[in-house]
């Protein structure tokens, strides 16, 4: 006896849900989280402002410096990281894969870079978190930050291993166009952080 | 002519990294402005940077670009196509007979489209189940309508926004009159939205306003007859 099968269609799930046609999951997904992080560097900045500008707290106090010219140094660097990374999604979207390979891990290294030499000013920067108001409003924005750095280098060092594994092609990047939104959202949290803490 | 999108630096990593540009140079000026003319000098730049800023943001999304005007897709020489977009005014008799005067005579074939009409929030949030529901149920409604009114029609849920709703249709079915529905002016949310003038802007398929007053159908069909 002969079995006769129909081609199956293979379902699994439930069908897709109704989604807007305009706003991608994903994207939102990652609005919703940076919205969140603005609101997080908005107490600790709220907390800045407050000791700073409302109490009159001088900024930095007496006998206590701020490593100026490294965290300058260290702006430009993060600043740098953001045009390599545009020039990695630009080069990934004309389908230039060295391109991209060269922007992601210059990214990386310049992130990685930024990273080490901050924890190299901690080290000697001659002050502690709990000496006063100043200094643990210091260690609080700029750590949070470094923390930040920290995600988007895991985040850049997935996207930098998937490029070398031929992953992404121009039609199909969102795993690099995530990780440089964030990237880009960090590098704009730095400049608000540097310009404020460092330079006003 | 492409449509300007509104500028949004979350949604795209080149608007991300207009944002870093941006930030840089704000940033930047307030603390060269700042270091050489002093804290009053900084505090100016601030204030007329931060307002031209704002100014720049709203007055670009106000205005966006108008696509260039679309066409049909090609329809069949030997039927006359319409393509009706309406909502709650779908039931009136002033569409319907507007939709009739269309169709009288020859071979036609109509086509409604009921927008997912969805608030704000819930369309950003990409929750559309309910609007489409409220759609489809109105939508069986219209077509019940149609069909009493001896017009035979099928239909489809369409966009939240009218225009896009019609894009779409065009894209497939392709229509040789199109035909919006909204309520009188000073209720039509539609027109205070400037959907019809839009539209017309935005398809070269020739456009048929028809204000269908629901309240004034319904009085005259309460009112009592008069016999002689």
């Amino acid at each position: 006896m002969e079995a006769h099968a129909a081609p199956a269609e293979h379902h699994h799930g439930p069908p897709a849900a109704h989604v807007s046609s305009r706003i991608d999951a994903r994207v939102l997904g990652m609005l919703l989280f940076i919205g969140s992080e603005i609101m997080l560097f908005g107490s600790f900045f709220t907390a800045y402002f407050f000791v700073r500008v409302v109490n009159h707290y001088p900024w930095p106090p007496h006998g206590q410096q701020l490593p100026v010219f490294v965290a300058g140094i260290n702006t430009a660097i993060l600043v740098t990281s953001s045009f390599t990374m545009h020039w990695a999604q630009t080069s990934i979207k004309k389908g230039n894969r060295a391109g991209l390979q060269a922007g992601l891990a210059l990214t990386f290294f310049m992130g990685l870079t930024f990273l080490l030499t901050q924890i190299a000013e901690y080290a000697r920067i001659g002050f502690s978190p709990s000496d006063n108001a100043f200094t643990t409003i210091f260690f609080s924005l700029t750590g949070l930050h470094g923390m930040h750095v920290f995600v988007g280098l895991t985040l850049l060092l997935f996207a930098t291993i998937r490029s070398f594994r031929g992953h992404f092609s121009p039609e199909h990047h969102h795993g690099v166009e995530i990780p440089g939104i964030y990237w880009h959202f960090v590098d704009v949290m730095w400049i608000v952080v540097y310009t404020t803490v460092y330079i006003l | 002519m492409a449509e300007r999108r509104t500028w949004n630096p979350l949604r795209s990593e080149q608007e991300a990294f207009e944002l870093v540009v941006g930030a840089i140079a704000y940033f930047g000026a307030i603390a060269l402005a700042a270091g050489l003319g002093g804290l009053w000098a900084g505090l100016a730049v601030f204030l007329v940077l931060t307002v031209a800023g704002i100014a720049w943001f709203v007055n670009r999304n106000r205005r966006p670009e108008p696509k260039a005007p679309m066409g049909s897709r090609a329809t069949p020489e030997d039927e006359h196509r319409v393509l009706v977009v309406a909502n709650e005014t779908v039931a009136g008799r002033a569409l319907h007979d507007a939709v009739r005067r269309s169709t009288v005579g020859r071979p036609s074939h109509v086509l409604v489209v009921s927008p997912a009409l969805n608030s704000p929030l819930r369309h950003f949030v990409s929750d559309e189940d309910g609007a489409r529901a409220a759609a489809q149920a109105r939508l069986g409604r219209s077509l019940h309508a149609l069909a009493d009114a001896g017009i035979d029609a099928h239909g489809e849920v369409g966009d939240a926004d009218p225009l896009q709703a019609i894009e779409d249709a065009l894209r497939t079915f392709g229509a040789d009159e199109i035909i919006i529905s909204t309520h009188p002016l000073g209720r039509s949310n539609w027109l205070e939205k400037g959907i019809v003038s839009g539209a017309q802007q935005r398809f070269t398929v020739p456009i048929t306003h028809v204000v269908v007053d629901l309240d004034a159908e319904r009085s005259t069909a309460d009112a009592p007859t008069t016999t002689a």
